[in-house]
C-alpha cells in the first residue's frame, strides 16, 4: 500500500514536471504582451525585393536591429538623377522581420555625411509616435529605443521629422513585418515591394539631377509613381524569378506619401490576400487595395510559365510613370490553363486610319540638345529605353510575329525619311521586313524633334545598321512636308 | 561758399569715422520687427541693431584661435564640452587634415567651442531671431521669404550633399551683405535650443496650435516655412555638446549706443 502510493506520487511528480515542460512551448498567453523574451538575437536585414529568412518556430527574443540612414545620390530612371533619403541606403528601406512578443532593440544611426536629423515611426509600435520621439537624430548620431511587437502583421515605418511629407517623399519608408506566433505558413518565393510617389522640378523623363518639387508634392501631381523607389527596379534583369508550380508571397507596402495603390498583377489572381497586412484574409482577389501608409501580404501559386507585368492598376501611373515590375515564371507551357496566341487578325472598327494617342500637340522640346555624336547616341539610349525598348526590346530584336525588328533591318535602312515619317506619324498595316511579315500598329511617337534625331541616330548606329546620323533638321523637314 | 565747403568737408568727415567704425569683417544690420516661423512668445520678434560676421568662421581662423587657446585644442577641450567628433576633421590639435581646405567653414565645432569663439573676439553668437532675420534676405530685398524660388533655392541646397568642403563665399552675398547664410553649412545660435522640437513633428504643431490656426495643415503657400521648418528641426535635434559635419557657426557684436 505505502509502495503503491510511493508509486502514485512518483508518477504524479513526473506527470507534473513533464506537463510543465510541455507547458512552457505550448502555454497560450493572455496577452502577447506577456511572451516572454529568451536571448539575444541581431535582426537579419534585407534589401527590397528580398526578404529575411521567416521566423518559422523561433522563440521570442531580444531583437538588434541596427538601421542606418543614408542621404544619397541615385537613379530614378535613365538620365534622372534624385536626391535620395534612405533606411539602410535602399527606397524602400530594409526589410525587418520579427515575430509576435519580440523585445526589439532598435538603434537608428544618422551618417555623419547627412544634412539633416531624422527618426523613425514605425506602425508596429504601440507607443506614442510609433517610436519618433525616442528616436529624432542628428547626423554624426545613434539614438536607441525599444519596443515589444504586440499585434501580428506587416506594417509601414517611416520617418516623422519635418517636414515629414518630404522626409517620405524622398523615400523614407520601409515595411517590418510581425510574424504570428509559429510563424507564417510556408512558401516556395517571397518578395518585398514597396510602392511610392515622386515630385521632381522638371517633368518626367527630364535629364539630371532634379531636386524635389515641394509645390507639386502638395499638389499629388506625381512625376513618378514607382515600385521599388526607382523606374524598372523590378523590370528586365530586376525581375522577379520563379517557377511553375511555385507559391509566391508577396509583401507589398506602399510609401506614399500622396497616391493609393490599385495593386494588381496582370495574368494572376490572388489565391489569399490579408487584407490591409492585417488578419483578415480574403480569397481570389484581382486587385488589392494599398493606402498610403499601409499595406498587404497576398499569396499565389503560378500555374503557367511567362512573364506576369505587376502594376497599379492607375493604369496611366504603370505605363506613363513607372509603376511596373516583372515577375518572370520559368517552366512547362500549360496550354489547358492557357493556351497563348491561336490567331491574330487585325479589327480595325473606325476604318484603317492611324490610331494617335491622345495629345495637346504640343511637345516641349528637350532643354538639353545633344552637343555631339556620343551625346546623341547617350541621349537617344535614354529614349529608347523609355520608349521603344517595350516593343523593339533590348538589342532591338523585336518580337517575332509582332513587332519587327530594328537589328539589320532591311525596311529601316531603306529610307531614312520613311523612317522619321513613322516615329512622327505612326504607321498601321502590313510591312516586311527581313523577310517576315508584320501587321501591327505603332502609334505615333510623342518626342521632339531633337530626341527622334537622337533615338534614329542610336538606332542607326547599333545592333548593325547603316550608321547614319539623323539631325534635327532632317526631322523638321520630314515633319513639315506632311 | 567757403563755409559751405567747409561744411561738405566736416560731413563727409564725419560719416568716413562712421563708417570706419564698423568691426572689421562685419557688417551692420538695422534692428526691425518681424514675424518669425516660432516665435518663442507671440509672433512679433523684435531684433535690436547688431554687425554680423560676412562670412562664416572658417578653418583657418579656427586654427589661429586653437594656437593661442590650447584648452580649445582637440586633446585638452573638457568632455562636457564636446564629443567624440570635435574636429574630426583635423590630424592633430592644431593642424587641419591635408584634405582639408582652410577657407571652407569650420565644422565638427560644438556649441561651447563656438560661442567661446566668439566671446574671444569680443562677440557672441547671434540668437535665433537675429540669425533668421538676416538669413530672410536676398540678393536684393531684406526679407525674401515671399519669393517660391529664394525658398525653392534653400531646399535644393538642404539637398545638396558634401556643400562643407565648398569655400565661403562662393555664392552671392545678400542685400545686407552677408555672405552663406544658406547653400554652405548649418550654424549655431546662442539659443538653438530654446525652441522646442520633440522630434515628432506632428506633435510639434499640435503644441503650436495657435500658430497654425489649430490644425496640422500647412498650405501651400507655405513654402518658404519648409526651409525654415528645417532649420528649427536640426537645431531641435542638438545638444551643445554635438558637433556635426554640416554645422558650423559665426559671430555677431550688438550695437553699444
Amino acid at each position: 500500500m505505502k509502495q503503491s502510493h510511493l508509486l502514485f506520487g512518483f508518477t504524479l511528480l513526473s506527470g507534473l514536471l513533464l506537463n510543465s515542460c510541455f507547458d512552457s512551448k505550448e502555454k497560450e498567453y493572455q496577452s502577447t504582451a506577456d511572451i516572454p523574451v529568451s536571448r539575444e538575437m541581431i535582426a537579419e536585414l534585407t534589401s527590397p525585393p528580398h526578404v529575411p529568412t521567416p521566423v518559422g518556430r523561433r522563440k521570442a527574443k531580444k531583437l538588434i536591429v541596427e538601421m542606418e540612414i543614408l542621404e544619397k545620390e541615385g537613379e530614378m530612371t535613365d538620365g534622372v538623377k534624385y536626391m535620395y533619403w534612405t533606411f539602410g541606403g535602399t527606397v524602400p528601406g530594409s526589410f525587418i522581420r520579427t515575430r509576435v512578443g519580440d523585445e526589439v532593440e532598435f538603434h537608428l544611426q544618422n551618417h555623419p555625411d547627412n544634412k539633416l536629423p531624422h527618426n523613425i515611426d514605425m506602425h508596429a509600435v504601440t507607443g506614442p509616435g510609433g517610436g519618433a520621439e525616442s528616436s529624432f537624430v542628428a547626423p554624426g548620431h545613434e539614438k536607441t529605443f525599444s519596443f515589444k511587437t504586440l499585434n501580428p502583421g506587416l506594417f509601414v515605418y517611416h520617418c516623422a521629422t519635418a517636414p515629414v511629407g518630404m522626409h517620405i517623399a524622398n523615400g523614407m519608408y520601409g515595411l517590418i513585418l510581425v510574424e504570428p506566433e509559429g510563424g507564417l505558413p510556408p512558401v516556395d518565393k517571397e518578395y518585398y515591394i514597396m510602392q511610392g510617389d515622386f515630385y521632381t522640378k522638371g517633368a518626367n523623363g527630364e535629364r539630371g539631377l532634379q531636386p524635389f518639387d515641394m509645390q507639386k508634392a502638395v499638389d499629388e501631381n506625381a512625376d513618378y509613381v514607382v515600385f521599388n523607389g526607382k523606374v524598372g527596379a523590378l523590370t528586365g534583369d530586376n525581375a522577379l524569378t520563379a517557377k511553375v508550380g511555385e507559391t509566391i508571397r508577396l509583401f507589398v507596402g506602399n510609401g506614399g506619401p500622396g497616391l493609393v495603390s490599385s495593386f494588381h498583377v496582370i495574368g494572376e489572381i490572388f489565391d489569399k490576400v490579408h487584407v490591409e497586412g492585417g488578419d483578415l484574409i480574403n480569397e481570389n482577389v484581382q486587385t488589392t487595395l494599398i493606402p498610403a501608409g499601409g499595406a498587404a501580404m497576398m499569396e499565389f501559386k503560378v500555374d503557367v510559365s511567362g512573364t506576369f507585368i505587376l502594376v497599379d492598376h492607375s493604369i496611366f501611373r504603370a505605363f506613363n510613370k513607372g509603376a511596373l515590375g516583372m515577375l518572370k515564371v520559368e517552366g512547362e507551357e500549360n496550354k489547358t490553363l492557357y493556351s497563348g496566341e491561336i490567331r491574330d487578325d487585325i479589327y480595325l472598327p473606325e476604318g484603317p486610319g492611324i490610331q494617335n494617342m491622345p495629345t495637346t500637340d504640343e511637345i516641349v522640346a528637350s532643354e538639353i540638345p545633344a552637343k555631339s555624336f556620343e551625346e546623341q547616341m547617350e541621349f537617344g539610349k535614354q529614349t529608347y529605353m523609355q520608349t521603344c525598348f517595350a516593343c523593339h526590346q533590348a538589342e532591338g530584336q523585336g518580337i517575332p510575329n509582332a513587332f519587327p525588328p530594328l537589328a539589320k533591318s532591311d525596311y529601316l535602312n531603306a529610307d531614312v525619311d520613311r523612317a522619321i515619317g513613322i516615329v512622327l506619324h505612326g504607321k498601321t498595316g502590313e510591312i516586311t521586313v527581313n523577310g517576315n511579315k508584320y501587321n501591327s500598329v505603332m502609334t505615333r511617337q510623342m518626342l521632339s524633334p531633337d530626341e527622334i534625331a537622337n533615338v534614329l541616330t542610336y538606332v542607326y548606329n547599333s545592333w548593325g545598321n547603316s550608321k547614319k546620323v539623323v539631325t534635327k533638321t532632317m526631322v523638321e523637314k520630314v515633319k513639315n512636308s506632311k | 561758399m567757403k563755409n559751405l565747403a567747409f561744411r561738405l568737408l566736416f560731413v563727409l568727415l564725419v560719416i568716413q569715422t562712421c563708417a570706419f567704425s564698423q568691426s572689421k569683417g562685419m557688417v551692420y544690420i538695422e534692428g526691425s520687427r518681424y514675424i518669425p516661423l516660432y516665435g518663442r512668445d507671440s509672433t512679433v520678434v523684435e531684433v535690436k541693431d547688431f554687425e554680423i560676421d560676412v562670412y562664416p568662421v572658417t578653418n583657418g581662423e579656427y586654427e589661429k584661435f586653437v594656437l593661442e587657446h590650447p584648452k580649445w585644442q582637440k586633446s585638452k577641450i573638457l568632455k562636457l564640452f564636446s564629443d567624440k567628433s570635435y574636429l574630426a576633421n583635423w590630424k592633430s590639435d592644431i593642424e587641419l587634415k591635408d584634405s582639408e581646405n582652410p577657407n571652407s567653414p569650420v565644422t565638427y565645432i560644438s556649441w561651447y567651442a563656438a560661442k567661446a569663439y566668439c566671446e574671444c573676439q569680443d562677440k557672441r553668437l547671434p540668437t535665433i531671431d537675429e540669425w533668421e532675420y538676416v538669413a530672410m534676405a536676398d540678393e536684393t530685398t531684406k526679407d525674401a521669404r515671399v519669393k517660391p524660388e529664394f525658398n525653392k533655392q534653400i531646399l535644393s541646397w538642404y539637398e545638396a550633399p558634401h556643400s562643407n568642403e565648398n569655400t565661403i563665399g562662393l555664392h552671392p552675398k545678400n542685400v545686407w551683405g552677408v555672405y552663406d547664410l544658406h547653400g554652405l553649412v548649418w550654424e549655431w545660435t546662442l539659443d538653438f535650443n530654446s525652441v522646442l522640437i520633440t522630434g515628432e513633428s506632428r506633435k510639434d504643431v499640435d503644441k503650436d496650435s495657435n500658430l497654425f490656426c489649430g490644425s496640422a495643415a500647412l498650405n501651400a503657400t507655405d513654402l518658404m516655412n519648409y526651409a525654415a521648418f528645417m532649420r528649427y528641426a536640426i537645431r531641435g535635434s542638438l545638444k551643445a555638446k554635438y558637433s556635426m559635419k554640416n554645422l558650423g557657426f559665426r559671430c555677431v557684436k550688438p550695437i553699444k549706443k
